[in-house]
This record gives C-alpha cells, sequence and structure tokens, in this order.
C-alpha cells in the first residue's frame, strides 16, 4: 500500500512537472504570436506548421550558446541564481488541487499531490521565496545594472506581498479554511443560494475587490509587464539577468513563464471556482460516471488557466511599463489600504447578514 | 532509528553547521544565505513536530520578508576587503566580555530549566492552524491585542521617519 501510495504520487509529480514545462515551453511561442497579432505582424511561423517547433529551436539555441563567467563574478552564486529561480517555480504546483478524486471502481486516485492544511500559505510562502533567484544571481554578476534590478526586484516583491496576503485575508474569511482543496470544494456551491447556479458559487462573486488586488499583485510578482521593472530593457540593459549567457538566461526566462503558469492555476482555483464548472450537478444527477465528470473539471481547469495565460500576454502587449515612483504609490498607497478596507467591509457584511456570530 | 528521529538528526545537524557557517562566512552575503538555510531547517524541524502553521510562517516571515530585506541592505554595502574598519584591541577585549556574560547567562537559564516531556506530543493537532487560533484569540487574546499595537506602533514609527520633511 505505502509503495502503491508513492509510486502514484511520483507518476502526478512528474505529470505535473511535464505539464509546467510544456506549457512554459509553448507560452513562449503562444506569447510571441500574440505579441505579433496586436503589433500586426506575423511573429515565428517558419519552424513547422504554424512555427509550432519554434520552441525547440529555441531550446537548442539557448543550449548551444557559449557559457560566459564573468571573470569578477561570484562563480557560485552566479550559477545558483538561475537554478534558485526554477526551484521556486516549480514546488509551488504541489498543493494545487487539479481536480477531483479520480475513482475507478475501489480505486480512489488524488489529482494534488499534497492536501496539506495550510496550502494557500505554502503558496504564500513559495511567491516570497521566488525573489531569491533574482537577487542571488543578479548579485553575483558584479554588474551596477544587475544590482539595480535586484534592488528594484526585491523592494517590488516585499511591497506587492503585503497588499497580496491582504487580499487573501479577506478570501480567507469567507471560505474559512486554509487547505486548497477546501477552498475549492467550496466554490462548487450555488451562487447566492440561486436554483440553477450549483457549481457557480466562485468567489470572485464574492470578493471582487480581493481578486482585483490580487490579479494586479500576481503580476507584480510575476515580473511582468506592466512590472517588469527588474529587467526593464530600456533603463537597466536587462536587469538582473544582463551578464547571464546561455542556459542560465534560459532558465531565468522559463522561470517566469512557469511561474506565469503556476499563478494563473493558483487564481483559477482561489476565485474562479478550480475544477468547478457549471452544470456539474446535472451531470451528476443523469448518472454520469464520476470520472468523466472528474476529467471534464480537470478539462474546465484548464480552460481557466489558458484563459489567464492568455490575459498576461494580452496585459503585457497592451499597457505600458510604469515608472518606479508609480508602482511604489500604487502598492503602499492605493492597493494596501482598499486590501484592509477590504478586510473590513467583508467583516461587517459577514457580521450583519449572520455569517459570524 | 526510525525515519522521524533520522529526520530530526539530519536537520538539526544541517541547523548547526549552517548557523556557525553564518558566523564564520567572511563574505556578509554568505552569511545571509546560510542563515536563510537555517531558517528553512527550523521550519523542516517544526513540520516534523506537526505544527504546520508555524513552520510555514517561519518560511514567509523570516526567510520570505526578512531576510530579503537584509540581503537588500547587504547588497548595497561596498564590500572591499580594504574598506572594512579594523577593530581595536580594546574592542575586542569588550566583545570578549559581553559575548562571556551573554554565554554564561545563556548556560545558566539552559541548566535550570526542566527537562520537558516534548518528546511525545500529547495533543498531535495541537500545531494546526484551527487549534492555534482557537488558543490565540481565546486564551491570550489581550497579550495578542498587546503585540499586535506594538507592532502598530513600530510600522507607523517607521513611516514617521522615513517620511519626506515639508517646508
Amino acid at each position: 500500500m505505502e509503495s502503491a501510495l508513492i509510486i502514484e504520487k511520483f507518476l502526478l509529480i512528474t505529470i505535473v512537472l511535464v505539464v509546467s514545462l510544456v506549457v512554459a515551453m509553448y507560452m513562449t511561442l503562444v506569447e510571441r504570436r500574440f505579441a505579433a497579432f496586436f503589433q500586426d505582424r506575423l511573429g515565428p511561423n517558419r519552424a513547422g506548421p504554424f512555427g509550432i517547433l519554434q520552441p525547440l529551436a529555441d531550446g537548442v539555441k539557448l543550449f548551444t550558446k557559449e557559457e560566459i563567467l564573468p571573470e569578477n563574478a561570484n562563480k557560485l552564486l552566479f550559477i545558483m541564481g538561475p537554478s534558485l529561480a526554477m526551484f521556486t517555480a516549480t514546488i509551488s504546483s504541489a498543493v494545487i488541487p487539479w481536480g477531483r478524486d479520480l475513482v475507478f471502481g475501489d480505486k480512489v486516485i488524488s489529482l494534488q499531490v499534497a492536501d496539506i492544511n495550510v496550502g494557500l500559505l505554502y503558496i504564500f510562502g513559495v511567491v516570497s521565496l521566488g525573489v531569491y533567484g533574482m537577487m542571488v544571481g543578479g548579485w553575483a554578476s558584479n554588474n551596477k545594472y544587475s544590482l539595480l534590478g535586484t534592488i528594484r526586484a526585491a523592494s517590488q516583491s516585499i511591497s506587492y506581498e503585503i497588499a497580496m496576503g491582504m487580499a487573501i485575508i479577506a478570501l480567507l474569511m469567507v471560505t474559512g479554511t486554509l487547505s486548497m482543496r477546501g477552498i475549492v470544494d467550496g466554490q462548487g456551491s450555488t451562487l447566492y443560494g440561486l436554483k440553477g447556479t450549483e457549481g457557480l458559487g466562485w468567489n470572485v462573486f464574492y470578493q471582487p475587490v480581493a481578486f482585483l488586488i490580487y490579479l494586479i499583485c500576481m503580476f507584480a510578482e510575476c515580473n511582468r509587464t506592466p512590472f517588469d521593472l527588474p529587467e526593464c530593457e530600456s533603463e537597466l540593459v536587462a536587469g538582473y539577468h544582463t551578464e547571464h549567457s546561455s542556459m542560465k538566461l534560459g532558465f531565468y526566462l522559463f522561470a517566469e513563464y512557469i511561474n506565469m503558469f503556476v499563478s494563473s492555476a493558483v487564481i483559477s482555483a482561489l476565485f474562479f471556482g478550480g475544477y468547478n464548472f457549471p452544470g456539474q450537478e446535472a451531470l451528476a444527477n443523469a448518472g454520469v460516471a464520476s470520472y468523466w465528470i472528474t476529467l471534464i473539471g480537470v478539462g474546465a481547469f484548464f480552460c481557466k488557466i489558458a484563459f489567464f495565460l492568455f490575459f498576461f500576454v494580452w496585459v503585457r502587449w497592451t499597457i505600458p511599463r510604469f515608472r518606479y515612483d508609480q508602482l511604489m504609490r500604487l502598492g503602499w498607497n492605493m492597493l494596501v489600504p482598499l486590501a484592509i478596507a477590504n478586510i473590513g467591509i467583508t467583516g461587517v457584511v459577514m457580521y450583519l447578514t449572520g455569517h459570524i456570530n | 532509528m526510525t525515519i522521524t528521529q533520522s529526520l530530526f538528526y539530519f536537520l538539526a545537524f544541517v541547523a548547526i553547521f549552517s548557523s556557525l557557517l553564518v558566523v564564520t562566512a567572511k563574505n556578509p552575503i554568505h552569511s545571509v544565505l546560510y542563515l536563510i538555510l537555517t531558517f528553512f531547517t527550523l521550519t523542516g524541524e517544526y513540520i516534523l513536530l506537526n505544527a504546520q502553521f508555524i513552520g510555514i510562517v517561519n518560511i514567509i516571515v523570516y526567510a520570505g520578508a526578512i531576510m530579503v530585506l537584509f540581503l537588500f541592505v547587504i547588497m548595497l554595502l561596498n564590500l572591499n576587503v580594504e574598506s572594512e574598519p579594523q577593530k581595536t584591541n580594546l574592542m575586542k577585549f569588550i566583545g570578549i566580555i559581553t559575548g562571556g556574560i551573554g554565554l554564561v547567562v545563556l548556560t545558566a537559564a539552559l541548566k535550570s530549566t526542566d527537562p520537558s516531556n516534548t518528546v511525545v506530543i500529547q495533543e498531535v493537532d495541537m500545531g494546526l492552524v484551527k487549534n492555534l487560533g482557537q488558543v490565540l484569540f481565546k486564551e491570550f487574546l489581550l497579550p495578542f491585542e498587546i503585540v499586535s499595537i506594538l507592532f502598530l506602533s513600530a510600522m507607523v514609527g517607521a513611516v514617521l521617519l522615513a517620511r519626506k520633511e515639508t517646508k
């Protein structure tokens, strides 16, 4: 039994890892194709049909490029930077519930690597560690531009984590649990108790302000435009990864796309019902086998993730980069007070509607 | 030895080893990174005690926020070896005495404590977030709120110090 469980978890971890790597790989292509679309160009379309071999070509290019270790860099930390970035990007997928339990007869397979009862805090912890990859690698480069990028990354991530945490507190007041599985399951009920809305009781309808704050902070934590000041090309060359070459640069870029994928999964699970979809009750009542409902749920979850990935790209090619003081003012003077007010209002509303006594 | 025991010894060894390296490392950045490693091993120890909440909060607060600020400040220092001021003999002497007194106090405090019954946790679910919340907001409500006010005053003070002078 023990070894069967270990094999099952090992398989699940491998699948999740491979899926996030493949999604990250193809996100680079999707990003460039959409960028081309927004700018009225064609984009990469030569490698294979519609350019689907482009990520492979990029990978080969990055692997075979010359490795350059700067003379005065701190060698160990210089290499540790990209590795840390990849590490922190991949481990947060451990607590995301990808679907309901798969039931085949009496065999139950859980589609979540670890259902720990502080799942949400675990994600928050990993997100706060994400900045170390940039900081360590950028400082070790011994380059002024890298150092400036590093400093921006650190102050930006610290500033936006506060608003992010406060947005999550308001969410927790509604859900009443820290377990990711518990939060997603709680969204399977009806919306405001209306009939026929089973599977649509998503937290975004209960906590729209928290969702907005979380969305903005998510962009800031992933270092995506309009918050990509750590690697701001027009001011800092390439910011923290100016000195990194070959696959070390590749890992930094790759980690960013994995972060995007994982954050999209997290925000879909927290606010958009995860694997819940409207009509799941009706399907269950109609006698459809439970594993089909589970699989459709997984499909629904991935559709939501795909939407948020598209949203990342959409915003990147639409909104220009913030100036640094604007970034700080948005974080501290607008998002933090808004999040605190949201906590207070949530408490009052919950008290008035009799959810807490 | 059970898995839990061997994990404990491994984590304890790494914790002590890396905290020694924090003190002995020449480069301050290395010191900070070893300190982060120490926090991780401590989180491991908390999780062995089934105190998941404390373990994760330890990562979020110490490794995720405080150490980032430490790194932030140390990165801005000019780390040339020549520019580091040499301590005088008097300073070294004072340092040794202060450290020695601290050691004596710690040893005395450790000797007077009774060996507690922590090897077997009485209630397994004691460290889970629900039970911790019940204890914090029921039994220790007043101290908890006082600590919050302390933090709030520290925050207000920091904001006041960092404010721009308006003429």
